[in-house]
């Protein structure tokens, strides 16, 4: 790859997530190339260093659990179970040599390595649990984890030549062990030099070398002390793990490390858990993304080439997880069918757009609660809610939460933890399934016909108004408005490679609507005769800006520059709290060979052949942020507001949107 | 063209606006003659017969030649000497409201409920010196004290449609409605009505209701306090068209012997800013009164624009006298602070996009020679300043920026 990408782990400093002293192995465990890394397409794949195709649960802060390997029957907030996660991975194997594109060989990577080494490649792909599966060492008790510190620590030494003499390929599966067994012990004092021995490898074992000997030397001392006296530490730390930890994931097997950094790591930890809330997970973090993807059901394929700028975005190869999830639909026995389809659904992109897919969440969830049934010894609002929260992780996979879902996953939850415990099992339930009805009835379909009947106040005989893309609140307040009889016309813009304005227009025309239709490139043009123009949006963050489908902000902003008034239509469970000055910080990407192949085009299909090549990147944005100085008016169910006044609406009415 | 000219001249004579209101007999005739549909804005308000339960005298805003709530603002401060106007409205004043009483009296049926509102409200609207919205509440608040609803309900239910008669009365006065409005959401959000018992709910209410008569009617009195901080000595200050809350300011300045002077717009065509500059020049306040084109030419002079509004919108834009928008662009581009000062109780959930997007408020004009019939005349009366263009709103909530309009309006509603 290219030097610039290649350097950039080296100066990396920040280290946010995670008390492991190595960097490396990120990138090289989402990678899972093989040991020998002679082929082509492979060895270039530590170098791209890209990143693990999970995302964590936005509210989650999984460091300290993440040791801890899961038990299955265990109603943990991440994901997914390890045990599931392997046979799934099993069934991968098998599965995927049918249904593995042969086209695809290239961005393809999980299915190619897990053919080329089966034992190594698994251990790579999912890091220490399969490994301990392996050999045979999963046990429900408190101190198993701390067995397999030798079986990985022997691999690691037993590699380390190897890693010297192949420092390009760089042994990827070296460095994951690397990491395993310094990020275990994790002293702190470790931290400075561990990056400098897995960042080093050329020099003839040097000092790098030695110290990483000396690690894993400490690591197995401390193993064999844990193995000591494991009862007690597994005890010790599971308590503080309680009072530390909000979930009470069943601490399965704990790390060694963890128990004994006690005094100074514990309140670094709640520290760091305190001040960074990140709502969304920083995929350029890269022990994160690790961790995170231990967890995850979905092995999405992370994409080879990323856009500088959008690192910290999951970008994943696009195609490659469907047939792979349906695969394992009988395996995943925790996750509810109706959560698998909507989570299916979401990954084909069948269903789109903030409301349908907040309510497909909604009702999913109402049947899982329909379906629920308390555990024995475990109360209802905490399961329930932990089921909850592994399902949105889920989904997340699938494709990552809008803000409205989000709000809507907020109120589910305050409404399970506030349920009354003097109400039986089915009365809970029942409540609960009456509040996700009203929440989708009063927040989204009587929203939507307030918004409606404001909106269609402001459309007047004569109006031409301009509609970007596809909102189905803005096509809803064009059929009122035409249904009422006053005479105007629609230009619809549109833009590749969604072209989601061409459904709108059909439906329109079908409607007898006077219509427009142009692409975004002549929004200028057409902007001189438009009247008004009324986007719609997926989220309105509290310093007014318009978080919506990627053009908006054009669109807005040449509409401000003819004066033009913007009328955003949004229903208010759509706020959002946060504040956000620019696209970049939050986005998400989409498939990027959909900007750079146009379908039934032969003839501009240039990038066929260089879509490869390494000094191309392809970013395809799905949102853009309209600041709030272009927008003239957001139409909500509170009524018509200036842009200024969302703070207001969130702060009123935050408690009015958990309780209802 | 001629005629067109006397008509121009007619309404805007105080005793047209007067007789009018008294809705005599003749009257109808004479604007038979005059051409004037016979869908008069004004309601046959004290004819005690009319067995119309809710006359609705504007019932499409676009096919009345005359705002209603413009005529109102002429009767009280146009052109008219004010000697006179008090004449008149010694003379008008006694009459009805010994009908008004008489007719509440007479039918305190509760059919007759909606056009007592009327009337009582008439009878408050005839103090110069009260706003239509005051004395909309103050009309609302009798409704209460004169219901003789059994239950919370019936009571509520009628309180409703007397505002909404009231709403209907004049559906182009902006602070007409939103006071109704506000009274509403005041007096009817008490937290304890459920619990007791209905007389003393009711008593409660009415309390509440005097409560809000009473802020309202000081709210003037606050503004002016509040806004002393921002007149300086030696300040100069723009002023547009003639508004009651405005000259309360500059009046408090003066007596607090501050040194400012005053420039007055004309304001065609009710030409208010004559008045204004009458009354100031009563408070020995240097006046200098200028032609509604010269405020550009005389911006640089001005250290602060001080604009009543009719209505504050929701964006925190005001609506205001024709001229308002000039002003502001002009005080904008160079830098001038521009101050508004309105009551809270004029706070409209309306949202302008733009100027034409509102109800019209027409005004006829009249310019002195006779304009030919091909001519177009605009005599919409009203525009909309945008906030950009606005500094602070000076209100009886406090002195805010204009987001904050809509933060109490969302509080004041919802």
């Amino acid at each position: 790859m290219d030097a610039r990408r290649g350097s950039l782990p080296v100066p990396r400093v920040r280290q946010v997530g995670f008390f492991t002293p190595n960097a490396q192995p990120a990138p090289t465990r989402s990678q899972s190339g093989p040991p020998d890394s002679s082929s082509p397409p492979l060895s270039d794949s530590p170098a791209s260093n890209s990143l693990s195709p999970v995302m964590i649960p936005p509210p989650r802060h999984h460091s300290d659990n993440l040791a801890a390997a899961p038990r299955p029957t265990s109603p943990l907030p991440v994901p997914e179970p390890s045990p599931f996660r392997r046979r799934g991975a099993d069934n991968n194997n098998a599965l995927l040599v049918g249904s593995y594109n042969p086209a695809e060989t290239l961005l393809a990577m999980s299915p190619s390595s897990s053919h080329v080494g089966d034992g190594e490649s698994e251990e790579t792909m999912s890091g220490g649990w399969f490994r301990r599966s392996n050999s045979g060492k999963l046990a429900s008790s408190l101190p198993s984890g701390t067995f397999d510190f030798s079986p990985v620590q022997s691999t690691a030494e037993a590699l380390k030549p190897n890693k010297v003499q192949n420092p390009v390929g760089i042994s990827v599966l070296n460095n994951t062990i690397l990491a395993e067994v310094s990020a275990r012990p994790a002293p702190k004092e470790q931290q400075p030099e561990a990056p400098s021995s897995s960042k080093q490898p050329k020099p003839k074992l040097t000092k790098a070398e030695r110290r990483a000997l000396q690690e894993s030397q400490r690591a197995a001392k401390a193993a064999a002390k844990a193995v000591a006296a494991p009862e007690e530490v597994a005890t010790i730390k599971s308590v503080k793990q309680h009072q530390t930890q909000k979930k009470d994931a069943p601490q399965v097997a704990v790390s060694v490390a963890a128990s004994e950094r006690k005094g100074g790591d514990k309140s670094q930890e709640k520290e760091r858990r305190k001040d960074a809330p990140a709502p969304r997970m920083q995929f350029d973090d890269k022990s994160r993304v690790e961790k995170a993807k231990r967890r995850s059901v979905v092995d999405q394929t992370e994409a080879k080439k990323r856009v500088e700028l959008f690192r910290h975005l999951p970008q994943y190869e696009h195609g490659t997880q469907l047939a792979d999830l349906e695969s394992k639909f009988l395996q995943l026995d925790p996750m509810h069918p109706a959560i698998y389809k909507v989570g299916l659904q979401y990954l084909a992109g069948d269903i789109s757009g903030g409301n349908a897919r907040c309510i497909a969440m909604l009702q999913a969830f109402q049947q899982v609660v329909k379906d629920y049934s308390t555990p024995p010894e475990k109360t209802l609002p905490r399961d329930l809610t932990a089921k909850i929260s592994s399902y949105v992780s889920f989904f997340t996979q699938c494709r990552p939460l809008s803000m409205s879902m989000g709000n809507a996953i907020r109120f589910l939850k305050n409404r399970i933890a506030k349920l009354s415990p003097s109400l039986s099992e089915s009365e809970s339930k029942s409540s609960i399934c009456t509040d996700i009805d009203r929440f989708i009835n009063e927040k989204i379909v009587l929203a939507d016909r307030v918004i409606v009947q404001h909106a269609s106040s402001k459309v007047k005989d004569g109006d031409v108004l301009l509609v970007y893309g596809s909102s189905c609140v803005v096509e809803m307040v064009l059929l009122h408005s035409h249904e009422l009889g006053k005479q105007f016309r629609v230009i619809v813009v549109d833009s590749r490679p969604k072209l989601e304005g061409k459904a709108l227009l059909r439906r329109l025309v079908a409607k007898g609507v006077h219509c427009t239709y142009t692409h975004i490139n002549a929004v200028s043009y057409v902007m001189h005769e438009v009247t008004k123009v009324f986007l719609g949006a997926s989220s309105v963050l509290s310093n007014g800006t318009v978080y919506s489908r990627v053009g908006t902000a054009c669109v807005a902003m040449v509409a401000h520059a003819f004066r033009v008034p913007v009328i955003i239509c949004c229903e208010a469970y759509k706020f959002h709290e946060r504040v956000q000055l620019d696209s970049i910080c939050s986005n998400e990407l989409g498939d990027p060979d959909a900007i750079g192949k146009v379908p039934g085009r032969m003839d501009v299909n240039y990038l066929n052949d260089v879509s490869n090549s390494g000094n191309l990147q392809l970013l395809n944005l799905m949102y853009d942020a309209t600041p709030a100085d272009y927008v003239s008016m957001i139409v909500t169910d509170y009524g018509m507001i200036p842009p200024t006044s969302v703070p207001v609406i969130v702060r009123e009415y935050r408690r009015d949107h958990l309780l209802i | 063209m001629k005629e067109q000219t006397t008509r121009a001249m007619w309404w805007r004579s105080p005793s047209f606006i007067l007789d009018n209101r008294q809705q005599q007999p003749n009257d109808t005739a004479r604007r038979d003659a005059l051409s004037i549909p016979l869908s008069s804005p004004l309601p046959p308000s004290t004819t005690m017969a009319d067995p119309n339960p809710n006359p609705n005298p504007n019932p499409n805003p676009l096919t009345d030649k005359i705002s209603a709530y413009y005529q109102t603002r002429a009767a009280h401060h146009g052109v008219v000497s004010s000697d006179w106007l008090a004449q008149a409205q010694a003379a008008v004043g006694h009459l009805p409201e010994g009908d008004d009483d008489a007719s509440n009296n007479d039918q305190g049926a509760p059919s007759g409920k909606p056009f007592s509102v009327i009337d009582e409200f008439n009878n408050w609207r005839k103090q110069p010196d009260l706003a239509e919205a005051v004395a909309a509440i103050r009309a609302l608040a009798a409704v209460i004290r004169n219901s003789q609803a059994t239950t919370m309900m019936e009571l509520e239910i009628e309180l409703k449609k007397a505002s909404d008669s009231l709403k209907s009365w004049d559906t182009t006065s902006i602070s007409l409605t939103a006071g109704c409005d506000l009274f509403m959401r005041y007096v009817t959000r008490t937290s304890a009505l459920e619990y007791e018992d209905f007389n003393s709910a009711k008593t409660r209410l009415i309390e509440r209701a005097e409560k809000f008569g009473e802020i309202s009617y000081k709210a003037r009195k606050i503004i002016a306090m509040l806004s002393q901080d921002f007149i300086f000595d030696g300040c100069t200050i723009l002023v547009h068209g003639f508004s009651r809350v405005v000259l309360e300011v500059l009046k408090t300045a003066a007596q607090s012997k501050k040194l400012f002077r005053v420039f007055c717009t004309e304001g065609r065509p009710d030409r208010t800013g004559l008045r204004l500059s009458n009354e100031l020049a009563k408070l020995d306040v240097p006046v200098k009164l200028l032609i509604d084109s010269a405020v550009a030419y005389s911006m640089d002079e001005v250290d602060m624009v001080f604009v009543g509004a009719d209505g504050v919108v929701e964006s925190g834009g005001i609506i205001n006298m024709m001229g308002t928008y000039q002003i502001a662009l002009v005080a904008h581009s160079m830098n001038k602070p521009v101050y508004v000062a309105a009551e809270s109780y004029k706070f409209a959930r309306l949202y302008p996009l733009d100027q034409k997007d509102m109800g019209p408020a027409l005004r006829p004009i009249e310019f002195g020679v006779p304009i030919p019939s091909k001519v177009e005349v605009e005599t919409s009366a009203r525009d909309y300043t945008p906030p950009q263009y606005l500094t602070l709103l000076f209100t009886d909530l406090g002195v805010l920026t204009p987001s904050v309009v809509s933060d109490e309006l969302i509080q004041l509603y919802l």
